[in-house]
């Protein structure tokens, strides 16, 4: 029988939820790596363990505040250790820059040694993450677990599919909303947002005109922390944290910026949909659906799936040879090729 | 005493000297234009008298004041402006955002001064809002040198701002150029089009190898035989 | 001092902490320090083949060096005939579907002019090969793999030689750099650093998750070797009375002997691929190599096509890397797909050839021993360390658990902290490249 309501629940409920909630962590992370790369012009390797590293101590701050018993109620208490979290992120990250990264910027080196320096910076974070919180899987997810639950929703209205939305989807969605207007309007309304974009347009003249890059490095360097340490917050408490995992989140980062154009922040946030929606419709098994679209009594064989979700990453890396191939410098215009 | 003189420079980017006892000089709302063969050593001239090469010997006077050691971004504080050749704007920005950035250092009220550019190029008020890169090469130019009368300069210096541009706009450029010193703003330019450059030019250099070769008026250059044989193509 | 008495120095010292491993661990453990040093020069080599002759940052060496280990084990394991006598028709059908596609996408690309139709089709081509290949060849794999799971459940490979096998893997390595050069090179060096990172991830999984080809993480055990085993050794006439003669444990000398063989195998190796290096870096094609990597723009102006020249050396590079990935899995005497970790296969090697001198073919050599041999002592001094620092604390509390414990995770900051000082101190690295005027 043919049941279109269904299954477009059933889509919803295992395509869009979480290709929705993935897509706005995806967006944060490859918000962070074109902001890098629009001021600092290189692909900073080390963004996924700086994720990693800002989540590490939104974990430690969780853990105090429920050990001293402070908690958000329905709301997990991960959202009031975030502020602490990436003050601490922007901390170890403003360090890095000074004791590696401006060295490189005063020599003028070759953005491919910023690369190699990060991959140092990238280890050192990950050895300190590992060193202080271990490598193993970390669930800090507190509150409530959902905003609107299977049953419920079946209860609701009455279909066989329920559509559940986890409170961490919520949060993620709001979250993203919320970081994503404050930084559009800092980077084109405020005198500091705008001499960052005249930066990263053009930084001779933007010398010329009095702009102080150290500061403008400085700003970009914390809002990256920022970022880095909202998304991997957001992703842990949607899943969970793992060092290795935030590692491994390089790769759609990295092809979510260049999808949409790296250096242009519009981009990064439509690259990380795009990147998003791909892995999760390649790589869900449309067994079920099919069942409810098809009229009569055909029945599917197989999972119907058109990739393995052990090959999710390969999604990433596809899109990110087509736009290679076919468009260089991303959806939207981004920096040279 | 003239406004500004960059006095006997000498020096280049850290081999050979480029410039051999150069010297410079502007008077206040007056034009001086440093013309001369390619590879004579007018840009590198002009960079100096800003600050972007070391000088190994000579000095940079500003109204009085020996700004020698100073750093580009201090020499735009003391009210040098300086227009590059090439990549002169920031292309994803808009007109006014383009304007606001050349005012970057100024915390008073901009919005007279930029009316005041509007008034110069009044195409620009027109594109306020559209990004400077998707502008045409001459309304790209007036860009540029709108961004960098906001910080209300003493002296403007203009880096060849009529390469690339059609014969009509860059009449229309020299005209906008001309009027900016009638504010009483210095100019000191480097132009490729010699004849035209000189033909609006209080001063004239023309530059050799780094020296100077001829020093008068612009109108005494063009009518000098040896100057038009030489550089302006008889 | 000059250049080349200082580089003797650097091995010598470098001999000299293995004497040292020998004489207060055991030799064994200083023999197979030496074999995995003498790998990990290799991989250095072809590391600094990109890098050092053409400035190319490679971030998937993990990837090429995996190919390599999976090439180790399809030539030397025996095929299992179970699983061919149930499957050996949809295997057929699937290789030809993959031969047909792949002919076909290199057909169209030869054939077509350049530009988006091509691309285009070749997509298209290689998307259709996909979906046959997954409609015709699923249920073998699942056929193959339900042959006697816990022992094979898989096709096992064409029993041959296992030597063999490192040319091949070479081959295969260069096989998809080229692939990969084709696609990233010419476009910005990060591209290329991402599409690496991106295809090592993508191989590594390959090698996990398709148990009819790998076994996946059910690992193949028993790669049969190329030296003599020490439960035969033992019992071989020549070998006892060698023994006896040099006046050794027999037990303990078969190891150090099959480890010796080991060594000996790698280092001609690594001394035939240090030769070619060394003659590439100084014909015509090194210099301009070179030239390239200093300066692309006058290169370019001079009418070197860089973008070819790069892909040349992206591949020789990988198929180096490639190389030395099938001799590991060769030593290791199994595939474990799960052990292809990025820090250890990819960041490491990297490591190694900016420690040991990017450009200079000699640097990586010696980069891949010091190294080799901190990553694999710094374990222990690392627990020695903690050990002492928290030797104050008592026995059982839970700070001094934590920091033995973690311990281990210190080499990768160890390892960080090496690559930037390195980098920033040292950037030529210990033997720096040569700027010859000769």
């Amino acid at each position: 029988m043919s049941d279109p309501l269904n299954a477009a629940a059933l889509l919803a409920n295992f395509v869009v939820v979480p290709a929705v909630a993935y897509g706005s962590q995806l967006a944060l992370g490859a918000l962070g790596v074109t902001l890098i790369y629009g001021i600092l012009r290189f692909s900073n390797f080390a963004h996924g363990d700086t994720m990693a590293f800002g989540t590490m101590f939104t974990i430690l701050f969780t853990w105090w505040f429920q050990s001293m018993g402070i908690s958000l109620g329905p709301l997990p208490t991960a959202l009031l250790a975030l502020p602490f979290a990436i003050a601490s992120c922007a901390i170890f990250v403003l360090l890095s820059d000074r004791l590696v990264y401006r060295f490189y910027r005063q020599q003028r080196a070759d953005p491919v040694i910023f690369v190699i320096a990060s991959v140092g910076v990238m280890f050192v974070m990950n050895g300190v993450v590992r060193f202080i919180i271990g490598p193993d899987d970390q669930n800090f997810n507190d509150g409530e677990r959902f905003i609107i639950k299977a049953r419920e929703f079946k209860q609701m209205t009455g279909l066989a599919e329920g559509i559940s939305i986890k409170v961490s989807q919520g949060i993620t969605v709001v979250t993203m909303i919320i970081v994503v207007a404050a930084l559009f309007w800092f980077l084109n309304k405020t005198r500091t947002g705008k001499s960052m974009r005249a930066y990263s347009d053009n930084e001779d003249l933007a010398l010329l005109s009095g702009i102080n890059p150290d500061r403008v490095v400085m700003v970009t360097w914390i809002l990256a922390a920022a970022l880095a340490t909202i998304a991997g917050t957001l992703y842990g408490l949607d899943k969970s944290f793992k060092p290795f995992t935030y590692f491994q989140l390089l790769l759609p980062i990295f092809a979510a910026a260049i999808v949409g154009g790296l250096g242009n922040p519009l981009g990064a946030i439509a690259g990380g949909f795009v990147i998003a929606f791909s892995e999760i419709t390649v790589t869900y098994a449309y067994k079920k659906f099919a069942n409810y679209i098809v009229p009569g009594d055909w029945k599917a064989d197989g999972l119907m799936q058109l990739l393995s979700t052990n090959y999710k990453f390969a999604v990433s890396f596809l899109i990110l040879l087509l736009v290679l191939l076919f468009r260089p410098t991303g959806i939207f215009k981004g920096k040279s090729v | 005493m003239s406004y500004l003189i960059g006095d006997q420079m000498t020096g280049g980017y850290g081999g050979a000297d480029i410039l051999h006892d150069c010297t410079i000089a502007a008077e206040k709302g007056e034009i001086a234009v440093i013309v001369g063969p390619n590879g004579a050593g007018k840009s590198t001239a002009m960079k100096a008298v800003f600050g972007m090469l070391n000088l190994r010997k000579g000095r940079i006077v500003l109204d009085g004041e020996d700004i020698t050691a100073l750093s580009p971004q201090d020499r735009v504080a003391k009210g040098m402006a300086f227009v590059p050749q090439t990549n002169n704007v920031f292309p994803s920005m808009s007109v006014q955002e383009n304007l606001e950035m050349g005012a970057f250092l100024r915390r008073d009220n901009i919005n007279t001064t930029m009316e005041q550019v509007f008034e110069l190029f009044p195409i620009l008020k027109e594109k306020r809002r559209q990004n400077a890169g998707e502008l045409s090469g001459g309304q790209r130019q007036q860009v540029a040198v709108g961004r960098s009368l906001m910080t209300q300069p003493k002296l403007l210096m203009l880096d060849e701002p009529t390469a690339g541009v059609s014969p009509i706009v860059m009449d229309e450029l020299f005209d906008r150029i001309i009027e900016v010193a009638r504010t009483g703003i210095s100019i000191l330019m480097v132009e490729q089009n010699a004849r035209q450059a000189l033909n609006i030019a209080d001063k004239g250099y023309v530059l050799v190898q780094g020296k100077n070769r001829y020093t008068d008026t612009g109108e005494a250059l063009l009518n000098n035989p040896e100057v038009r044989k030489s550089f302006l193509g008889g | 001092m000059n250049g080349a008495l200082r580089n003797v120095v650097y091995f010598l010292i470098m001999a000299g902490l293995i004497v040292a491993v020998g004489q207060m661990q055991s030799w064994n453990v200083a023999l197979s320090i030496v074999n995995l040093c003498l790998i990990s020069s290799i991989m250095a080599l072809g590391v600094n083949i990109q890098w050092g002759y053409a400035g190319l940052f490679n971030v998937g060496v993990m990837g090429f060096a995996a190919l390599g280990g999976m090439a180790a084990m399809l030539i030397s394991m025996p095929p299992v005939k179970e699983a061919w006598a149930v499957a050996g028709g949809g295997t057929a059908i699937g290789l030809l579907i993959f031969v047909s596609t792949a002919v076909a996408a290199v057909l169209v690309y030869r054939k077509l002019p350049k530009g988006t139709l091509r691309t285009t089709i070749v997509m298209a081509i290689v998307i259709l090969g996909y979906v046959l290949l997954r409609i015709f060849f699923d249920p073998t794999t699942n056929t193959i793999e339900k042959v006697n799971p816990a022992a094979s459940g898989y096709l096992g490979g064409f029993g041959l030689p296992i030597l063999l096998s490192w040319p091949v893997g070479g081959l295969l390595a260069g096989a998809v750099a080229w692939v990969v050069g084709k696609i990233t090179l010419g476009l910005r060096s990060d591209y290329l650093a991402i599409a690496t990172l991106g295809i090592s991830e993508i191989i590594v999984a390959v090698l996990k998750h398709e148990d009819w080809l790998t076994r996946g993480v059910k690992n193949v055990n028993g790669l049969p070797r190329p030296v003599p085993y020490e439960i035969n050794l033992q019992k071989a006439e020549w070998f006892l009375s060698l023994c006896e003669r040099l006046g050794v444990d027999h037990v303990t000398f078969s190891s150090i002997f099959v480890k010796l063989c080991y060594s000996l195998l790698f280092l001609t190796v690594l001394l035939l691929i240090l030769w070619l290096s060394e003659r590439a870096l100084r014909s015509p094609w090194g210099r301009m190599m070179r030239a390239i990597r200093d300066n692309e723009v006058s290169a370019n102006a001079m009418g070197k096509n860089i973008t070819a020249r790069h892909l040349q050396v992206f591949v020789l590079g990988s198929v180096v890397v490639g190389i030395a990935g099938a001799m590991l899995t060769t030593l290791d005497g199994q595939l474990t797909p799960s052990s292809y970790q990025p820090l250890r296969f990819t960041f490491l090697i990297w490591v190694m050839v900016i420690v040991g001198g990017s450009g200079n073919n000699w640097g990586a050599v010696l980069g891949g021993f010091v190294i080799w041999f901190f990553w694999i002592e710094a374990e222990p001094m690392g627990i020695w360390l903690m050990n002492f620092i928290t030797s104050g604390m008592a026995i059982d509390n839970p700070l001094r658990l934590h920091l033995i414990e973690s311990a281990a995770h210190m080499r990768l900051m160890t390892m960080g902290l090496i690559l930037l000082l390195a980098l920033r101190f040292s950037p030529r690295g210990l033997i720096p490249e040569r700027t010859q005027q000769k």
